[in-house]
């Protein structure tokens, strides 16, 4: 079966990944230079950026998955949208504490609204649980694959308009007190931030692939019981 | 009119039909037969094109426009008259005359004089009558009609064996019953399905 | 045309099935009026006009919900679901057809509300107005949608407004936006966009919202 021979892969990757990892680590504490303004706390920027990235990647994969189902109507991308979100949404959670973290380091604060991008990912954090409330109210079945995929549609479009209600509403809600720009980056810091984008990445990937893997087995399972009964 | 091979549909981990295998010829009236639980009003549904099979094949050669279908609900607005009911039908189905068929319809179904009655007033008996107004009203091709004779009193029940056999014979019927009997002398096949 | 002569069929409906009940809009008009009245006693004073702006768009984003919660009580009822899907017109009208009934009775609702509010707190000016009808376009456009999900769900009237509210965030900030900022052009524009948008997801993917 193809599920399997790709599956082999997934080892490497994930060695890979935990390589990857690794690297970027230690390029992030020992080889990075420290920034001027915020020092060490800086250095969560390496990660909570890629970290946010793939969170909307997976947001954008499950909504691609979801349109394939409701043009083919096969289960299979039915699953992949799920997984995909699922993924999308812890890493949009990593996106919000790390955040948070930055955000405490840098001004003091666990919390600011300031932030166009943490007030995003708020907003989508609140939109994809709803996404689970309502695919685990709803039985299993088609019904339940239409329905989380209207959804997850939904959402990709939501992404763009948050992002400019946010950048609108910032004009009256908070003056913007915090300012943060990207770091101007030098080349040792973008050869850094480009292997921990990589590294999180591959792991998103090896995570998706072992998530999907194990929701795929367990379907297998269950039909081979019902057929047997 | 309907061609099923290997058809199953199962409901969230409930498997409720199996390997189900379905021919009706136009002109056909298959009487559908099975204990409670064995997936005739499942059948039905699929057949209508309320719901699409899990697996195997399924054709149904009759568009929407064509089919008229009679559910264990009655399949109308509680809260409009019967006359409203069957004109919203009539219209979204763009029936011809469609006041001379409505009114045509409610006569022979023994309506006429309830016509302007809330749906919700009225008896589980006279609802069904209603509801067969509903499923006759467009003329359609192919009917699909979900134990019909429930609730119906002995005038009703002879109403309707009267408009089954007027109708039979042009139109295509698929019928699930707990009284096959009763429509021996109008059926063309018969499918027993088991208790799963 | 026929198309239009469907929506309209199913319009009418909706709006002769509330007028013989008549039970959704009194309590929505009761529950946005008591809600303004909640927020004359939550306010501190000295807020600011700023404030019961914002207020306003509360009270109608959860009167809008009350709304839609029963919006397809009638289909549900009678097992009449079924037979829309079953009528040969397109999917797509049986939502359109809602959402242009839910419209009406917002706009019913706020033909009271407005005044209401500008008589408890501040007067509206022309942006703030355009605002919520721009706004109500959107509501209506998506909480049918939304609804429609909920229904074919356990825990319906639970659901709905998790499902709503983080979509209605850019129609709230559209909203306050055009009602306090020198600039409401801006505002407007968003809300018009976000209409567009969402009225052509939500016409489109309908379908596979009724559909088992």
């Amino acid at each position: 079966m193809s599920t399997s021979s790709r599956n082999s892969r997934v080892p490497a990757l994930a060695a890979l990944a935990a390589a990857l990892v690794g690297l970027s680590l230690a390029l992030v504490f020992f080889v990075a230079p420290e920034d001027a303004d915020q020092g060490i706390s800086q250095k969560i920027f390496y990660f909570h950026v890629p970290i946010a990235l793939t969170a909307y990647a997976c947001f954008g994969w499950g909504a691609l998955k979801a349109l394939l189902y409701l043009w083919r109507k096969d289960e299979r991308y039915d699953l992949e949208s799920y997984v995909g979100i699922h993924l999308g949404t812890v890493f949009g959670t990593l996106t919000l504490l790390t955040g948070s973290i930055w955000a405490k380091a840098s001004w003091g604060v666990w919390w600011t609204w300031s932030s166009n991008q943490l007030v995003l990912f708020l907003v989508l954090f609140l939109f994809y649980c709803a996404y689970f409330m309502l695919r685990f109210s709803v039985e299993e079945g088609p019904r339940r694959a239409s329905l989380s995929a209207v959804y997850a549609l939904f959402g990709v479009v939501l992404v763009p308009v948050s992002f400019f209600a946010i950048r609108l509403a910032s004009d009256f809600i908070h003056p913007t007190v915090f300012n943060r720009e990207g770091p101007q980056m030098s080349g040792t810091m973008f050869a850094t931030f480009c292997v921990a984008w990589g590294a999180i990445t591959v792991l998103a990937y090896v995570l998706y692939r072992v998530e999907l893997a194990g929701k795929l087995l367990d379907q297998h399972l269950r039909e081979l019981r019902e057929a047997l009964a | 009119m309907i061609r099923a091979r290997g058809l199953e549909k199962r409901y969230g981990r409930k498997r409720v039909l199996r390997g189900v295998d379905l021919d009706l010829a136009p002109g056909g009236f298959l009487v559908v037969t099975g204990p409670n639980g064995s997936g005739k009003t499942t059948l039905l549904r699929l057949c209508a094109g309320l719901a699409l099979p899990s697996g195997g094949a399924l054709e149904i050669v009759p568009d929407r426009a064509r089919v008229g279908f009679l559910g264990h609900e009655g399949l109308l607005y509680r809260d409009l008259t019967a006359l409203e009911n069957l004109d919203l039908f009539g219209r979204l189905y763009r029936v011809p005359e469609r006041r001379e068929r409505i009114g045509m319809l409610l006569g022979r179904f023994g309506l006429w004089d309830a016509r302007n009655e809330r749906v919700a007033a009225f008896s589980r008996g006279m609802a069904q009558r209603l509801a067969l107004c509903r499923a006759f009203l467009h003329d359609p091709d192919l009917l699909v009609l979900d134990e019909p004779f429930t609730a119906l009193d002995g005038e009703g029940a002879a109403l309707l064996d009267r408009e089954l056999a007027s109708l039979a014979g042009d139109r295509t019927f698929l019928v699930a019953t707990h009284d096959p009997h009763r429509l021996a002398p109008l059926t063309s096949g018969r499918l027993a399905l088991g208790a799963s | 045309m026929n198309y239009i002569e469907d929506v309209a069929t199913l319009a009418r409906k909706d709006l002769r099935l509330e007028l013989r009940a008549r039970d959704t809009l009194p309590a929505m008009l009761l529950f946005v009026l008591s809600t303004f009245v909640v927020f004359h006693f939550a306010l501190p004073q000295g807020s600011g006009e700023a404030a019961a702006q914002g207020l306003l768009w509360v009270a109608l984003v959860f009167t809008a919900l009350l709304g839609l919660a029963r919006s397809w009580a009638p289909e549900r009822e009678g097992g009449v679901f079924d037979g829309l899907v079953l009528a040969p017109c397109d999917r797509s009208a049986i939502w359109l057809g809602k959402a242009a009934a839910v419209l009406v009775f917002l706009v019913a609702i706020e033909v009271v509300a407005l005044p209401a509010f500008a008589l408890f707190f501040e007067p509206l000016d022309g942006a703030a107005v355009a605002g919520v009808a721009l706004a109500n376009l959107g509501i209506c456009a998506v909480g049918t949608l939304l609804a429609a999900m909920a229904a074919a769900s356990r825990t319906r009237e639970l659901i709905l407004p998790l499902l709503f509210l983080p979509l209605a965030i850019p129609l709230v900030v559209g909203g306050v936006g055009s009602a306090i900022s020198p600039e409401p052009g801006r505002y407007l524009l968003f809300l018009a966009l976000y209409d567009a948008v969402f009225a052509i997801i939500c016409w489109a993917s309908f379908e596979y919202v009724v559909t088992e």
